[in-house]
């Protein structure tokens, strides 16, 4: 048993051949939640980009926010694509909207009773969830109710 | 500099598809699938297959234009052209760039087309197992979102909540497919007719609303259309179905990572419509024929809505299924069945029907039949449309 909110198996999160993302990753394991912040408009921007998409500056700060925000869509799939899935049941994903935070989107898994009854507009907080047997470790940010 | 537009200046003059079958069923490779359809399109249209000059495609068809081109013993290709992105966001856009060659003069006779052989290939609805997942999908696959039903589903939901739409306005769409689809001899789902209690019982695909039946098959098949211009046509075979319209591309950042396109509940043609009906001079009231790509039905119901076919506060009443069938229906939507129960050839099949349309000859014949509006790929980015009209229209 793993204590994790998916069955082990999924496929694991890479920063990709060019790096982008590593930020992030690396600030899960430390428990902290990173996103840029452009430093020549200080405009917030998620996901991972290369560059400002409002000033087109390059540089592009890793920044500390903290994890509150609300449901702004959500889903629960049934039908199991991967092959990890098979047999486990439905599950939720949130998509949560960051108010503080120039309204950035983030996806997550909405902790809790998979069946539950999921209100858009809930208040929800960030849970860091280590995947530490994975080679290498990593880190989720799931979602629960505020 | 003179008007700057396609309208009228092309036509599809032939259209061409080969039987469509369950994915993993064709006992023919997509290669030799795709020329099938090539061959039938250049029968249909009158003209011999090597007088093709030119190969668009979308959703990175395997078949390469170079290939299809050497095997049909073209003497000289003068155009080939792939629309970027996956799924059939590029249906209408292929044809369209098919469109823009002959116009420009680049080619003469251009055949749009897509071959699919899923039983040869990977599945959609499938993932594929590989262990690592990054770039945007570094930021969904860990969470469990893989397939295209579980990346779009949350669009839909927010739009469904936005608009306090139902169900059933969704059910009717899917009802309307499956329809249709109980006349044609070709079509994947004839003999499996639905009705309101089948489709509610059916079991979820992603709650809350892609039931089984919102959610469009796979298959194998090919499809293929050959466009010339608008003199050449006249003195072919066929009435000739003119390209009054295309309109490619995206709203604004409809791409932007993990979620983040302003525009979230969409499918992505907000800003593309409009676009659309100016180069028509047309309004959405003088669409006849309306065919509208279903990957799920809830892409069909925003890209309606972003056509100005349907407007969002009056969905519920007016996407119910007596007003979606032909003849007698106010709009009849996806003819022959669409991608839901006639085959997920990409979309391409509704071009087609449209096309019987216009002439007069579809089996679910309707009686407004001079234009016709297609739209590809709800919710992928890049997606397309087009507008088909007879001789009437020019």
């Amino acid at each position: 048993m793993s204590g994790t909110y998916l069955p082990d198996g999924l496929p694991r999160p890479g920063t990709g051949p060019d790096g982008l993302s590593e930020p992030y990753w690396q600030g899960t394991r430390e428990g902290k939640l990173r996103i840029q912040k452009c430093k020549g408009c200080g405009s917030w921007q998620w996901g991972p980009e290369w560059i400002c998409h409002r000033c087109h500056s390059f540089d592009l700060d890793w920044v500390e926010i903290k994890g509150k925000g609300r449901i702004y869509s959500y889903e629960r799939p049934h039908h199991p694509v991967h092959a990890a899935l098979n047999g486990h049941g439905p599950y939720i994903v949130v998509l949560v909207e960051l108010p503080d935070y120039g309204n950035v989107r983030m996806v997550g898994n909405l902790l809790g009773d998979p069946k539950q009854t999921v209100t858009i507009g809930a208040s929800v907080e960030a849970v860091f969830e280590p995947h530490d047997g994975a080679d290498p470790p990593y880190t989720l940010v799931q979602w629960r109710l505020a | 500099m003179a008007d700057r537009t396609l309208r009228g200046k092309t036509a599809i003059a032939g259209i061409g598809e080969t039987t469509y079958y369950k994915h993993g069923q064709s006992p023919h490779s997509e290669f030799k699938l795709a020329l099938q359809a090539v061959v039938k399109a250049a029968e249909d249209a009158g003209i011999n297959p090597k007088e093709i000059d030119g190969f668009a495609s979308y959703g990175n068809d395997r078949s390469e234009a170079g290939r299809l081109a050497s095997a049909l013993g073209i003497h000289e290709l003068r155009f080939s052209n792939m629309f970027w992105g996956g799924g059939g966001g590029g249906v209408c856009g292929a044809v369209g760039n098919a469109a823009a060659a002959v116009a420009t003069g680049m080619a003469d006779c251009v055949v749009a087309f897509r071959s699919l052989a899923q039983g040869q290939y990977q599945r959609y609805g499938r993932s594929g197992g590989a262990p690592l997942a990054s770039g945007d999908d570094a930021f969904l696959f860990p969470y469990g979102i893989m397939s295209p039903a579980q990346r779009f589903a949350m669009k839909v939901t927010r739009f469904m909540h936005e608009h306090g739409i139902k169900q059933e306005a969704l059910r009717a769409i899917s009802l309307a497919c499956y329809h249709h689809a109980q006349n044609n001899p070709n079509a994947v789902m004839r003999g499996r007719p639905l009705d309101e209690e089948k489709y509610d019982s059916s079991r979820w695909i992603v709650e809350p609303f892609f039931h089984l039946y919102d959610c469009c098959q796979e298959n194998d098949g090919a499809a293929a259309v050959i466009v010339v211009s608008a003199e050449r046509a006249k003195d072919l075979k066929q009435k000739p179905a003119y390209i009054m319209a295309c309109a490619q591309g995206c709203d604004e950042r409809s791409a932007a990572p993990v979620h983040n396109m302003p525009n979230y509940p969409s499918s992505h043609f907000a800003q593309l419509g409009p676009r659309l009906y100016k180069m028509a001079k047309m309004t959405p009231s003088d669409m006849g024929i309306v065919q509208c790509y279903e990957n799920f039905t809830g892409g069909v119901l925003m890209s309606l809505v972003e056509h100005g076919l349907v407007k969002p506060d009056q969905a519920n009443e007016f996407l119910v299924k007596d007003n979606l069938i032909a003849p007698n229906g106010g709009m009849p939507l996806n003819t022959s069945g669409g991608n839901l129960a006639e085959c997920y050839m990409h979309g391409l099949e509704l071009v087609h029907e449209s096309v019987r349309q216009i002439r007069g000859v579809a089996i679910n014949q309707s009686k407004k039949n001079d234009t016709a509006i297609i739209m590809g790929g709800p919710m992928v980015t890049p997606v397309s449309s087009l507008i088909l009209g007879s001789e009437a229209t020019l």
